[in-house]
């Protein structure tokens, strides 16, 4: 224990570059897995997208067995649990106060948001990734048990699918920004969108409106393989105010908080 | 090295910190003192960038800490032990530190031996450690990336007296090989064996800094008399400004010279006279500090 020096401080020693950002993503995504809490949720990612093709497997008429079905439907359950991703990835660093340490190390808090949106939405596509491997072995799985077992499949819906888990996890990191506090964040971002469906729903004003802001509708074309311009603009509009907005906002809310 | 001047912050109309100036320089450990609540803690993180100062500026090797481009490397810093990921291991936490700064992966292993945690605790959840095992984690944090700055708020809190000890020989070893060391508390004692320089600060100002022995001899003469009574009505007219102690002595701003001379034209038997050395400086701390303690304690 006494055999290295503490250090050798008053040697002159060359300027050591800051870290870069595909280092600080290297961390993040290192954060999101080093915890208990941590590897259970993206285990349960990965087990709820196998889960909902096994309930498939032995629920669906046969000819609904394909590797599309298998695949849209594995994409619905991850996407509820990738914004819970996204907001404990920022609000963590609050809850267990290591935002002393990381911005004590990167005291430029932005590139530590951009780390942080950039390795959520790696996994965000890696979920995607999961959910065609596990459509794939549904596939196998229907072949050999009498379903379909049809592989017929147009990339584009990968590439929707993609987006749409994007965009969910997008939504929870932007919640997790501006409220920077966990249950309030998957609280919110859970009741806010519902809440809102629910009125428009029952107001008739807000029939309109609701096609423009309502994520649950305008993501919906989404677990398809075809969408048209309009959707994809009504999309570009509800995604400004739960995504660019929160993000804005929250981005501007963490780079000026005090660090306790 | 290590320039804070004229740092203020404001919450509200109330000051926090109140135009704190200090320098500390390489090769000496600094001893930031002051009872709870005195600022410090809140001097320390805008010192690292972690709070916006109302107004001053602080800097670390003559940049302003915010424009350090890989800080880890310049400045140790342990602001709070308990400020840890409870579900991660206490080499996980290292290791996610090593990789930002781009430190090597072997020094995680070397920096935990140094600070006397072993490979079995090094594995363990932060949230199994006691306080003492987390100061620890947090002093390894601050040493790995081999910086020549430390800044330790209260790092001695939860050690045993073993375990401050080392810090102790620990902290004076860097700074003795030209490190630069500021460290925070509230208790006298624990910086006084260990710093070079003081800096004491009550509700947000600082009350005295200098040199430790500067401030010990400063702090005056201990004197006792059989007639304790009697020695303060004859203190008092030769206008010799005292304060009684605890235990019936007089901590007196004079020399023992003028003390003596008083005493003996007075005709008074003198149990003790001698320069009042450490309690004198507990002394110090205890009344300079005294109205921001009072006023902790109400708030």
């Amino acid at each position: 224990m006494t055999t290295m020096t503490t250090t050798p401080p008053d040697t002159v020693r060359r300027a050591v570059p800051g870290p870069s950002l595909a280092r600080l993503i290297g961390v993040e995504l290192r954060k999101l897995g080093d915890t208990r809490a941590g590897r259970w949720l993206l285990a349960s990612i990965g087990l709820i997208a196998a889960a909902i093709v096994a309930l498939q497997l032995r629920f669906v008429d046969d000819a609904g067995q394909t590797f599309s079905n298998f695949f849209t439907a594995s994409l619905a359950p991850v996407a509820l649990l990738l914004p819970v991703l996204g907001i404990l990835s920022i609000t963590a660093e609050w809850s267990q106060r290591t935002a002393l340490t990381t911005f004590a190390l990167v005291p430029r808090r932005e590139r530590v948001i951009v780390a942080k949106l950039a390795a959520v939405l790696l996994a965000a596509l890696a979920s995607v990734l999961v959910s065609l491997a596990v459509a794939a072995v549904g596939t196998l799985l229907a072949g050999v048990t009498g379903g379909a077992g049809d592989w017929n499949f147009d990339p584009a819906l990968a590439g929707h699918a993609a987006v749409f888990q994007a965009i969910n996890v997008l939504i929870g990191a932007g919640f997790g920004l501006l409220l920077l506090n966990t249950p309030l964040a998957i609280v919110t971002s859970l009741l806010l969108p519902t809440v809102w469906g629910i009125l428009s729903a029952m107001i008739s004003a807000l029939h309109g409106p609701a096609r423009w802001l309502d994520t649950s509708v305008t993501m919906e074309p989404l677990l398809g393989p075809d969408v048209t311009a309009g959707q994809w603009g009504r999309l570009g509009v509800s995604l400004l105010v739960w995504v660019v907005a929160p993000l804005a906002a929250g981005t501007v809310r963490t780079l000026r908080r005090e660090v306790h | 090295m290590i320039t804070v001047k004229n740092l203020t912050k404001r919450y509200g109309p109330h000051p926090a910190v109140d135009d704190v100036s200090f320098r500390c320089e390489p090769g000496t450990v600094t001893g930031f003192l002051g009872p709870n609540g005195a600022g410090k803690s809140t001097t320390m993180r805008m010192l690292c960038g972690l709070t916006r100062p109302s107004s001053g500026t602080a800097t670390v090797a003559g940049r302003p800490y915010r424009e350090l481009p890989n800080p880890g490397r310049e400045v140790g810093v342990l602001l709070d032990a308990s400020a840890q990921h409870v579900g991660r291991s206490g080499r996980e936490t290292l290791t996610l530190a090593a990789r930002t700064m781009g430190v090597d992966a072997d020094r995680v292993p070397a920096v935990l031996d140094r600070v006397g945690l072993n490979p079995v605790a090094a594995k363990r959840r932060v949230g199994a450690y006691s306080l003492g095992m987390r100061q620890r984690l947090g002093l390894a944090l601050a040493l790995l990336g081999e910086p020549r700055v430390l800044v330790l708020d209260e790092p001695a809190n939860g050690l045993d007296p073993e375990g401050i000890f080392w810090m102790r020989g620990l902290l004076r070893d860097f700074a003795d090989r030209g490190g630069t060391v500021l460290l925070s508390s509230h208790l006298l004692r624990e910086v006084e064996a260990v710093a070079d320089r003081l800096v004491v600060i009550g509700g947000g100002r600082v009350v005295a800094q200098g040199g430790k022995d500067e401030l010990l001899a400063g702090a005056g003469t201990l004197v006792r008399a059989r007639d304790p009574h009697a020695l303060r009505l004859t203190l008092d007219r030769a206008g010799l400004d005292a304060t009684a102690n605890a235990d019936g002595g007089c901590v007196v701003r004079a020399e023992s010279d003028a003390v003596g001379q008083a005493a003996a034209d007075a005709g008074l038997v003198l149990t003790e006279l001698r320069p009042a050395g450490g309690g004198g400086l507990e002394q110090l701390f205890l009344t300079l500090t005294a109205g921001a303690s009072t006023k902790e304690a109400v708030q």
